[in-house]
């Protein structure tokens, strides 16, 4: 493939022909030009090349060091919940229940707040507040993972084991979910500060989508009478919702893949609990945490094939979520 | 209910759904700075000169610093952003100049995808493919795993800068008697050049914060170390380190370290902003 074809000379045959060239450009750079100018194509396929390739390898390299661990465990490793450095018997289940139920309580909540805090800014606000608060929420958005797993653990946990959980307990108990005693660090912890990381993500998309609805579909409605809280719920919302479900799967994958932070406030226990009290685990943090630790070769297959999985389920919301916001925006949006 | 009536309760409606969006943004800022607000109280009172120009002591042992761990990020990220730079902003010229059809396609969904994987997954790819041959940790595989992080947002950055360059510096540049060459290094590019500096600072913002690949690539270390083929510390590691160590002054250090490294990153993305503006309003 020759990747220059596509931007034609003959696009201008009348102008410029390569006398023209030749006479036009001073002859210093003239020398170096007609060489880079031959080299300049080669240059940038050749970076495509390479970027293409650490992409792929990325793939193939975490699926050949799994393969130790596909051929002992097969299929099953997925559902069985036993994790056993000592017999290596390994299973992912508590790992994939506790990334999937932390990202999406967090979701949860983080796509509530997320939405309407767009709509403000979007929306409601007046300029002088919109310009600010747009400017805060992009700063949280970041601060890096290792200092919310920092407050967590110091600040956050104490005031759930304190304070939140035991009222949840005493008002709520009943529930399966809030049963069992109050650690501090668990299920619940792990998934609210995920919902503050992930909260500036869903805000950032979903304003640039609100506002990218035409004027028109405003006007048409307050022409009518409507309230603008009506012209919201009835036409801007609706408008932009395929795109602002993209967002929120985007801030999902986030989510299932964030690491430091949630090693730091979910306890750190492969078990499987009803109770969102209760210490869990990630796929991501129980790779952080065993990793240097594994030491043999099954094992370190085993945590990589934990790294596979997560690989694979992030590709999967990925792609979901650009397909989404590619039907609204008509291209794809990066936030 | 009467019409008026009617119109009091959608203008209540409206009022009260406006204050309902009003106090999410607000919950959001305000929890920043309540985060923000923490991490200086805390921090302030422990960084110190020592802590700036020491490293770190033996447990037990009160006092040292992060010095070690504020170099080992420089270095780190430096080599990943010397190795992002070129692939990166080659890359986004190819999008941008050439990506029409169908592999450009590709390569576009597949940087979008790869901005999304995990980065404790990359972790693991920069220690299959240099931590295991060279059979010890060390710097440059953190630099790797930072590198792949930052190229699909340099990509991105790129492709964008190029393509909101008007299209007439490019035809200008041709009338003139450019080749197809100059047109885009010397009248395109430069056009381009603060949009894509910003998305590299973003980059490099980004990957400041980051501390999970480093777990098993750089790996960290109490000593100076300025060799990339050893195993080094960083900053972000040894906040990570310290907080889930058992001892009080080794928290405090964590706190220092948190602000130092929330001062970094604010700054950079504080910078990617000014620059943005400024090309703006020219």
């Amino acid at each position: 493939m020759a990747p220059h074809a596509s931007i034609e000379r003959h696009e201008y045959p009348a102008l410029v022909t390569e006398t023209q060239v030749r006479r036009g450009v001073a002859a210093r750079t003239n020398a170096r030009n007609s060489l880079m100018r031959r080299c300049f194509p080669l240059m940038v396929g050749s970076a495509t090349g390479i970027f293409v390739l650490i992409i792929a390898a990325l793939f193939v390299e975490l699926l050949v060091n799994s393969l130790p661990s596909i051929r002992q465990f097969g299929p099953g490793f997925l559902w069985s919940s036993e994790w056993n450095p000592v017999t290596e018997r390994f299973g992912a289940l508590p790992f994939i229940y506790g990334t999937i139920v932390s990202s999406l309580i967090a979701l949860a909540i983080a796509a509530w707040i997320g939405i309407l805090g767009a709509a403000f800014l979007a929306e409601f606000s007046p300029r002088y507040l919109a310009t600010p608060l747009g400017f805060i929420i992009e700063l949280l958005a970041a601060v890096p993972s290792v200092v919310y797993g920092l407050w967590g653990l110091f600040c956050l946990a104490p005031a759930m084991q304190h304070y939140i959980e035991p009222a949840l307990q005493r008002y709520l108990g009943f529930l399966p979910i809030f049963s069992g005693p109050a650690y501090g660090v668990g299920l619940l912890t792990a998934a609210l500060i995920l919902a503050l990381m992930i909260v500036p993500t869903v805000i950032a998309i979903s304003r640039d989508l609100l506002q990218a609805v035409p004027a028109e579909m405003r006007e048409a409605l307050l022409a009518l009478g409507a309230t603008r809280w009506d012209t919201f719920k009835m036409v801007v919302l609706p408008y932009a919702r395929a795109g602002i479900f993209g967002a929120c799967i985007l801030a999902l994958g986030r989510a299932l893949g964030e690491t430091i932070a949630t090693t730091m406030v979910i306890g750190n226990r492969p078990a499987i609990s009803l109770s969102l009290l209760a210490p869990s685990y990630t796929l991501s943090s129980v790779i952080a945490n065993e990793f240097t630790e594994a030491t043999t070769r099954l094992y370190l297959s085993a945590l990589i094939e934990l790294g596979l999985v997560l690989f694979l389920i992030s590709v999967l919301v990925n792609s979901l979520a650009r397909l989404l916001m590619r039907a609204v925006f008509g291209t794809v949006v990066r936030p | 209910m009467s019409g008026r009536d009617h119109t009091r309760w959608r203008r209540l409606r409206a009022a009260a759904g406006i204050f309902g969006t009003a106090l999410c943004a607000g919950t959001a800022a305000a929890l920043l700075l309540i985060i923000l607000g923490y991490v200086v109280q805390q921090g302030a009172t422990a960084i110190d000169l020592p802590f700036l120009t020491q490293i770190p002591r033996p447990v037990g042992i009160e006092g040292g610093g992060v010095a070690n761990g504020i170099v080992g990020s420089l270095i780190i990220v430096g080599i990943a952003t010397l190795g992002a730079i070129p692939i990166g902003i080659l890359t986004g010229i190819y999008l941008a100049l050439y990506g029409r059809g169908r592999f450009p396609d590709v390569v576009r969904f597949m940087s979008d995808v790869l901005s999304g994987i995990p980065s404790i997954a990359i972790g693991l790819f920069a220690y299959t493919v240099l931590v295991q041959p060279m059979a010890h940790f060390s710097a440059v595989s953190a630099s790797f795993a930072f590198m792949v992080m930052m190229l699909p947002i340099i990509v991105r950055a790129t492709e964008t800068a190029i393509l909101s360059v008007p299209g007439t510096i490019y035809e200008s540049a041709l009338a003139l008697g450019s080749s197809n060459y100059a047109a885009i290094v010397h009248g395109v590019l430069p056009a381009a050049r603060p949009a894509i500096v910003t998305g590299l600072l973003l980059a490099v913002a980004r990957v400041t914060g980051e501390t999970a690949p480093l777990l098993f690539t750089a790996f960290g270390s109490q000593f100076w170390v300025l060799n990339p083929l050893r195993p080094m510390a960083e900053l972000s590691l040894q906040i990570f380190t310290y907080a889930l160590s058992p001892y009080e002054s080794w928290h405090q250090q964590a706190w220092a370290g948190a602000l130092l490294l929330i001062v970094a990153v604010f700054a950079l993305n504080l910078l990617a902003r000014l620059i943005l503006t400024r090309r703006a309003r020219v």
